[in-house]
């Protein structure tokens, strides 16, 4: 678990999230990550954020299917246990082939769900930290990760001046872990540290 | 900025277009002096020479039902993006709308081509069924004389064809009335959609089901497949598709459709991509399913083609390029995001695309007539006698869809959708 510092912005309208989140990288801030209600189009170039790999991690799970298929059911007919079904040949490929596409797309749905979740840092009795609850309501939520040496007051200046309707420093745990709030103490303390602006 | 919304045809498009249809021509005259296709041959006679009226006829109606429904299947993707109601077609559309014109003139040709095989030719090895003596006393084919015999084609023909030039039309007009009505008027918009929802029934009774059975599975009359209809669409559908990618990439680099961006060539791309695997996953199901149940009837078809028994038939080659280029090439290439994002490699697929569909036609067509031919059914000569033809009504489809192109904006700029398609972003 590492805590760090953010100072938080949040926005209510599109609009202003896009060039906010333009000047923002423009300045050199650092952006955390951006919390939205719903998915926006376009944000992640906004953001400059890279082309995900999940399709290629996809495609790999997908020729993996296709080789366990292929390769289980040829050694189980051919040398594991040969039957002789409606004489056809042992390997018979073109009855093999609806069993090989439907492990391909096993494999790479299941393979890409969990490597999505992974990716999201999502899976059940996990916890992460939520910068602002009306993320998933009606507000856009952009933190940014400031150090020690970080002049604060410029930072909050420069959100409000970007168009955020709500600005507040905050420290918060960046990844996920398993446990529960009401337990786990140390969260719970920097929770009331924080202060709203 | 002022678009330029006004095609005109660059002499390069004029050029080669009479270029294909003399080729075409050329071709078609060479079959008159060589192949005799009206001194009678019945195909008793001996060796290739008997066949020279089949292979005249075989080679006009393959290229001349393909390339019909290469325009055919146009018009379905405007019906069907239109009743979807989608936008981002639009600032494109036009092009598919041109492309669809063809059917005003490839329409009747194509019904002559067919009508005169049927009533006039006295040759019989392409349709069985039109022999009346042979269907007395053949019991498959008079049962099925219900459905082929002559009256009927010519009356399903007609209907089908007619209908589509009727729609086709009636669209063209409603989408022209529409540049000229006042802004924020929808009228048009509605009517477009229930042209669209009209044809679309149209089109499924025909091109869906019943024409591919009568036009080209009768071929091989004693056969049958229920999937055949499907399958001939999804061959012409996804042709239809690269085709109009062609067109799209082609006005592009002419500096036209200013608003049509990576992202609309992107998702044509999906298209090919997509229709490809949907074609494979047909062919493959209709294979499977005979392979499995090993039926002699069934099976008559692919011994035909790619033989049985450890011996290859005459069309094994062609057999397996059909599957690499229509399936494996469009997989492999068109997979990767940026591929269909690059404007080079989607128009060598839809290049390819096409030509193999063409060739998928080649291969359902050509064995069945010339089969008493054994081996030498699969003829380089005829193979590039066919080849002729077919560019001779590419060189058609091109010069006809550049016509239609001048004729109107190529911006539908009153559509109600039409900003869906100028900010479309996937």
């Amino acid at each position: 678990m590492s805590v760090k510092k953010f100072v938080v912005g949040c926005f209510d309208d599109e609009k202003t999230l896009f060039p906010a989140v333009k000047n923002t990288r423009k300045a050199g801030y650092k952006i955390h990550d951006l919390y939205t209600p719903f998915p926006v189009h376009g944000l992640d170039h906004a953001m400059g954020l890279r082309e995900t790999s999940l399709h290629t991690a996809g495609f790999i799970y997908a020729i993996t299917g296709t080789t366990t298929a292929l390769s289980f059911m040829g050694w189980v007919f051919t040398k594991d246990w040969p039957l002789n079904i409606g004489g056809k040949p042992n390997f018979p490929l073109p009855a093999f082939i609806p069993i090989i596409f439907e492990l391909t797309v096993l494999f790479a749905a299941v393979g890409m769900v969990l490597t999505f979740c992974y990716l999201c840092q999502l899976a059940p009795f996990v916890k992460k930290d939520h910068f602002h609850l009306r993320a998933t309501d009606d507000l856009f939520v952009m933190p940014l990760e400031v150090t020690d040496k970080t002049n604060v007051e410029e930072v909050k200046a420069f959100l409000k001046n970007a168009g955020a309707v709500e600005v507040f420093e905050k420290e918060a745990e960046t990844g996920w872990w398993i446990g529960r709030y009401d337990k786990d103490r140390k969260i719970f303390e920097k929770e009331e540290k924080t202060v709203i602006a | 900025m002022a678009l330029k919304e006004q095609f005109e045809i660059p002499g390069g498009l004029k050029k080669w277009s009479l270029a294909l249809m003399g080729i075409g021509v050329l071709t078609l005259i060479l079959g008159v002096v060589y192949l005799h296709p009206f001194s009678g041959g019945h195909g008793e006679g001996h060796g290739e020479e008997a066949y020279g009226a089949t292979k005249f006829w075989m080679a006009l109606m393959q290229n001349g039902i393909f390339w019909l429904l290469v325009t055919a299947a146009s018009f379905f993707f405007v019906s069907v993006t239109t009743l979807a109601q989608g936008g981002w077609q639009l600032s494109f559309r036009r092009v598919p709308e041109a492309i669809s014109g063809g059917i005003n003139v490839l329409g009747p040709i194509v019904l002559v081509i067919l009508l005169a095989y049927v009533w006039v030719s006295d040759d019989h090895n392409i349709y069985h069924w039109k022999d009346v003596e042979h269907v007395k006393h053949d019991e498959k084919l008079s049962w099925k004389s219900g459905f082929l015999n002559p009256t009927f084609y010519t009356v399903l023909s007609v209907a089908s064809v007619g209908l589509w030039i009727f729609f086709r039309n009636w669209y063209r007009k409603n989408s022209l009335a529409e540049d000229l009505a006042p802004k924020g008027e929808t009228k048009h918009y509605w009517k477009s959609l229930a042209i669209a929802a009209a044809f679309l029934v149209t089109y499924g009774l025909t091109v869906m089901s019943t024409l591919p059975w009568m036009w080209l599975m009768s071929i091989d009359a004693h056969w049958f497949s229920t999937m055949y209809s499907w399958y001939t669409f999804a061959s012409s559908w996804v042709a239809g598709i690269s085709l109009m990618m062609l067109f799209v990439v082609y006005l592009k680099n002419l500096g036209y459709l200013e608003y049509v961006t990576e992202e609309h060539i992107h998702d044509i791309g999906k298209f090919m991509f997509a229709f490809s695997v949907f074609w494979t996953y047909l062919w493959f199901s209709q294979y499977m399913l005979i392979w499995y149940s090993n039926q002699p009837e069934e099976t008559e078809y692919f011994i035909d083609r790619i033989g049985a028994g450890g011996k290859g038939g005459p069309f094994k080659a062609i057999f397996l390029l059909n599957l690499i280029i229509n399936f494996l090439a469009p997989l492999l290439i068109l997979m990767r995001r940026g591929a269909k994002r690059n404007y080079t490699i989607v128009t060598i697929m839809a290049v390819v695309i096409i030509f193999g569909h063409w060739l998928d036609f080649y291969q359902m067509v050509t064995p069945g007539p010339l089969k008493k031919l054994g081996q030498a059914s699969n003829s380089l000569s005829y193979f590039l006698y066919s080849l002729g033809v077919g560019l001779g009504f590419l060189g058609l489809v091109l010069w006809l869809a550049g016509r239609y192109l001048t004729k109107a904006p190529l911006l539908p700029k009153n559509h109600p959708l039409v900003k869906e398609s100028v900010i479309h972003h996937t």
